[in-house]
């Protein structure tokens, strides 16, 4: 068996540098609930392992004020679901999050590790991309930062540059009377890949919508931000018409492949019907906010 | 026996392996180690079907760490043209489903083994083997197996005159089905498709085996069965059984694919090759690519009934999708389909359909399910079109003690009956269900009932006394549902002394007599019946000391309360005699006290199910959720009703996941898609309901304790009394599993 190195940086300045000396014989370790069953497996065989878990930033979770947070991109979802007012603001971020695997696997499982994963499936990320969530990214060549969707690249693929590294994710603040929601569609009740992953987000306002993202898995190489069924939705209030509208936005945005989690015609209809179920859900929780 | 003042028979005493097992102490097949122990690899088929042109093992032998490398030259060749049978198992097929011979026939099929220094090496070695295929076309579904143009997978196997991938067939009559259907009011015939399904256990495949200087070998293994694994791993290495010691390890699921060997044989080639230990365990992709599950199934059946609900005629057609070797559970689905019913006219067909994937391995009630969603989902259809209850019309056809079995024998008891009337009057089935709770939402109930032949066979035991006067029970057959715990009570109620007192262990191939395999519902049945008679013997020797101590006859003494006592105030005034007492005076009166019963046991009846089921299906989605689950089954006698239970309800959720959600899938080069308990979707314990099953005991008069079968009919009906519960909430019928949210979907979508 051939070594392999752990490091575990407590900077986010070492982290940086030992990741870029290695250039690509590492890999970032958050929870490991996808690397290590992907080293197991022999598809990562990384030289180094450079652990994020040790840098503060990385596993804070900051009230930044007026529904405004930020969570460390390593953060697992055991410890934002504990988090006493997070779950109030986000209830519909938490719940994706919190749907990633087992309740063993929450206790590592990170939205870092979610989202540079790089799956289409990735549970937390239509969420985050509902939210309308901005990444925080620092490099060799210093931090940006990055809407949540400009992230994925593809199935096992990101835009981050070699070096980089995911730091944090920043929920914008958001209005009274808005909320959140997730849905996926799994087979079994549990321990499933989304077949169709569902983030819908609204501010609403005497019953009207007023603002509205859709972060829509599951149907794509990325997760996507589905603008027209937004709009379809914005100006309404949530009626049949309107709800339809949406859903066969949502519908004319998948370009979903035939595998072993579903068919081509299933992902499509699926992804129609979770958009008015979800929709629904958020309406209620922002008439609650 | 069956009583009220039952001390132990009957209760839920904890069970001798718990402790261990919730402690982890429990040894697992792979959990043994020796000194200078290797680890080997299997090298497997990358594709689903290919000629074996040759294999240079050289690189790999000269791999710095690697050990010994096995092939197909290496293993027992059994010539095509003459079948050994090994119980139920061809020889012929089993050697090449150990090691490819002549062609790879699916994609994971062994094509040599490497044992290394570690599994890294090991792993590295089978990379460096150089295979030379002929890639040939696969065919993995039966319907295009059983085309003209089929590719052929074993070109030898003729059916009507040509080659065929049909391997084989089984036929089952009695009267003129042409004449009972031209006698029927309403004939309804359909055509069902079922896929193959994996038993699922939880502990992969894995042995240790040592293969020592003097020719002998020790393989440590977890199977149904420790003296099949020594027969056949005796066939396949030429080693003679008298030279193999097979210690059976604990067992972390079987369901009967662990009534065969994968890596026993080759584990001892390569022990023997290299002169050291070794150990071979599976991962969770080879067990899934590799080993046997369940047939798939197309089978039509046809059943004609008279307006009052009388049967007069049945025919079924069964296509089971053997794998890559012949081996089909044809009685199955040919002998259970129609065998609870009192049918004058009926016809049963079975064909065996070779295809590119794993061979079929025994899969509770082997075949049965498959015969029982196909007549049951029928019979559920001609009471709809009758206007009749369903279960009346079980009650109507029910077979009778006295009628002759489709299968052969006359029936002695048929406790069917019973059955369907336990779910008639249960508050289940007379509960009202809502089948329109809300918007998308449809609710709706089915039943079924199912039929299962059960099976004695060889057993053997040791009962003997400890110096300090307790038990030591060893049997021959390995615990996979609590057998040991159920043998236990009856030891300790014939004995009449506390249950903690009487320990059960399983014994190797050379330390208890032979037995025949863990399945088939056979083992309680026939292991508390030869621990009975052992047990007995006890006592006899216990009255005899007893006898000898007080100088009277052993006759005229009784065994009451773990005690001899004189039988009655003629036989004379004695203070009692503890089994304690006797045992501490055994040396002196005569030896050790201990006994063993091996026998051929006999007179298990067949097992009787009936279930009823609610079911809701989220219209939009085509997700089937079963709400509510009743089991009643005739058990004879619960002698650990927990076990019992736990056998129903396992029975039930392994039927609820073949119904629908689990499936193989298969990519068009014919490689399993979905290895993995990721996608191969077994059900989780969120997705199914407390099964409540219905433990009717009609004591067996043939079993000294009444026991019949239990693992096996309870998987029986769940297929077809769920889609009969599916057509009840949506209006249509489904004729092909897995009912998984895509296909009920498209199916809703259809007219
Ligand atoms: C049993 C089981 C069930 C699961 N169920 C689900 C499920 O229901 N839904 C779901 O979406 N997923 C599921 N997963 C997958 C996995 O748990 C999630 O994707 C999880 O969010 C990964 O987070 P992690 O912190 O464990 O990531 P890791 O495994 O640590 O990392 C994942 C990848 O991201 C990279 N990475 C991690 N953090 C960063 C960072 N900050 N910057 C740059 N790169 C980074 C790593 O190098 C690696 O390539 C399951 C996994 C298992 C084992």
């Amino acid at each position: 068996m051939t070594d392999i190195r752990y490091l575990a940086p407590s900077t986010l300045d070492e982290a940086v540098r030992a990741f870029a000396a290695a250039s690509g014989a590492a890999r970032i370790l958050a929870g490991g609930t996808d690397l290590l069953v992907q080293m197991r497996a022999g598809i990562a065989k990384p030289g180094t392992i450079i652990d994020i878990k040790k840098i503060p930033e990385l596993t804070a979770i900051e009230d930044l004020g007026g529904g405004a947070y930020r969570i460390g991109a390593a953060v697992s979802g055991a410890v934002l679901a504990e988090h006493p007012t997070f779950r109030k603001a986000w209830p519909g971020v938490l719940e994706a999050v919190n749907l990633i695997g087992s309740k063993q696997v929450q206790g590592r499982a990170s939205p870092g590790g979610n989202l540079c994963n790089g799956s289409p499936a990735g549970d937390s990320v239509p969420a985050m991309v509902a939210a309308g969530a901005v990444v925080t990214i620092q490099g060799p060549n210093g931090r940006r930062d990055l809407p949540v969707e400009k992230v994925p690249a593809g199935p096992g693929r990101t835009t981050l540059a070699p070096g980089e590294i995911v730091v944090a994710f920043t929920l914008p603040q958001r209005p009274k009377g808005s909320g959140d929601a997730y849905l996926r569609m799994i087979p079994r009740t549990e321990m499933d890949i989304a077949v169709v992953g569902m983030g819908v987000n609204l501010t609403m306002e005497g019953g009207v919508v007023k603002a509205a993202r859709v972060g829509l898995g599951a149907v794509a190489p990325t997760v996507l931000l589905v603008e027209d069924a937004a709009k379809a939705l914005i100006g309404t209030k949530l009626d049949d018409a309107a709800l339809e509208a949406a859903a066969a936005a949502c519908r004319a945005a998948c370009k979903p492949i035939n595998d072993k989690r579903g068919t081509i015609a299933y992902r499509i209809k699926v992804a129609g019907v979770l958009l008015k179920r979800t929709a629904a859900i958020a309406a209620r929780r922002a008439g609650g906010n | 026996m069956n009583d009220m003042t039952n001390k132990w028979i009957g209760q839920r005493t904890i069970r001798p392996d718990g402790a261990d097992k919730v402690t982890g102490r429990a040894q697992y097949s792979a959990d043994f180690a020796m000194p200078g122990m290797i680890h080997a690899k299997m090298l497997r088929s990358p594709h689903a079907h290919a000629r074996i042109r040759g294999i240079d093992t050289s690189k790999a032998e000269a791999l710095p760490g690697v050990k010994a490398v096995v092939t197909a030259k290496d293993v027992v060749d059994f010539p095509l043209d003459k079948s050994v049978m090994l119980g139920i198992q061809d020889m012929r097929w089993m050697c090449r489903n150990v090691m490819a011979r002549e062609k790879a026939l699916f994609h994971g099929h062994p094509v040599a083994a490497v044992a290394a220094i570690n599994e890294e090496v090991a792993a590295a070695a089978c990379a460096l083997i150089e295979v030379d295929y002929e890639v040939l076309p696969h065919v993995i579904e039966i319907e295009d197996a059983i085309k003209p143009d089929a590719p052929i997978l074993h070109e030898w196997n003729k059916f009507e005159g040509k080659p065929s991938n049909i391997a084989g067939t089984m036929v089952l009559k009695t009267g003129d089905v042409e004449k009972g259907f031209a006698e029927a009011d309403v004939v309804i015939e359909r055509t069902f498709t079922s896929r193959p399904v994996h038993q699922g256990y939880i502990e992969p495949h894995a042995c240790t085996v040592s293969y020592a200087a003097d020719g002998r070998v020790t393989i440590w293994s977890s199977s149904q069965g420790q003296f099949m694994v020594r027969a056949m791993t005796s066939l396949l290495t030429g080693v003679p059984q008298s030279n193999i010691r097979a210690i059976p390890a604990e067992i972390g699921g079987g369901f009967g694919a662990k009534t065969i060997v994968y890596l026993e044989p080759i584990a001892v080639l390569l022990s023997k090759k290299s002169g050291r230990p070794v150990k071979m365990v599976m991962t969770r992709d080879e067990v899934q690519r590799a080993t046997g599950p369940a047939p798939g199934s197309l089978s039509t059946v046809k059943i004609g009934a008279r307006k009052d609900g009388t049967i007069v005629a049945a025919q079924g057609t069964f296509y089971l999708q053997a794998g890559a070797l012949p081996g089909s559970p044809l009685r199955g689905p040919v002998g259970c389909s129609f065998a609870a019913y009192a049918i004058p006219n009926v016809l049963s067909v079975g064909y065996d359909v070779v295809s590119n994937r794993s061979k079929v391995a025994a899969y509770r009630a082997p075949g049965a399910p498959l015969g029982a969603f196909a007549t049951e989902c029928v019979l559920d259809e001609i009471a709809e079109k009758l206007g009749l209850d369903p279960l009346e019309m079980r009650l109507k056809n029910s077979a009778k003690a006295g009628d002759k079995a489709i299968y052969g024998p006359v029936f002695g008891e048929v406790t069917f009956k019973e059955t369907v009337e336990s779910i008639l009057h249960h508050p289940h089935y007379k509960a009202p269900l809502d089948k329109n709770p809300s918007p998308g939402v449809k609710r709706g109930r089915g039943v079924a009932s199912g039929f299962w032949y059960n099976a004695g066979g060889e057993s053997s035991v040791q009962v003997n006394i400890t110096e300090d006067g307790n038990v030591v029970v060893t049997t021959g057959h390995p615990d996979v549902g609590g057998s040991r715990a159920s043998i236990a009570n009856v030891v300790a109620e014939l004995l009449g002394i506390d249950h903690s007192r009487v320990s059960v262990l399983i014994g190797d191939t050379m330390t208890i007599g032979f037995s025949n395999l863990t399945g088939g519902s056979r083992v309680t049945f026939a292991s508390a019946m030869v621990a009975t008679a052992s047990t007995e013997k006890v006592i006899g020797q216990l009255k005899e000391r007893a006898g000898k101590i007080w100088g009277i006859d052993a006759e005229a003494i009784k065994w009451e309360d773990g005690m001899a006592l004189p039988a009655g105030d003629n036989a004379g005034k004695f203070p009692p005699l503890s089994l304690k007492e006797l045992a501490a005076k055994a040396n002196e009166m005569g030896g050790p006290i201990g006994t063993q019963v091996q026998l051929n046991t006999t007179g298990a009846d067949p097992g009787f199910a009936t279930h009823c089921v609610d079911v809701e299906v989220d219209v939009d989605l085509g997700i089937v959720r079963v709400l509510r689950y009743t089991a009643a089954q005739d058990v004879g006698r619960a002698l650990h009703p927990g076990y019992v239970e736990g056998q129903i309800q396992g029975g039930v959720v392994q039927g609820i996941g073949w119904a629908l959600s689990e499936e193989y899938l298969y990519d068009k080069n014919g490689r399993v898609d979905n290895a993995s308990f990721l996608d191969y979707r077994m059900p989780v314990c969120s997705d199914v309901p407390m099964i409540d099953p219905v433990v009717i005991e009609i004591p067996n008069p043939k079993h000294p304790q009444g026991v019949r079968g239990v693992g096996e009919a309870p998987i029986v009906p769940p297929l077809a009394a769920i889609a009969n519960a599916v057509h009840d909430a949506l209006g249509k019928r489904f004729y092909a599993l897995p009912m998984s949210p895509p296909r009920v979907s498209e199916r809703l979508e259809q007219p």
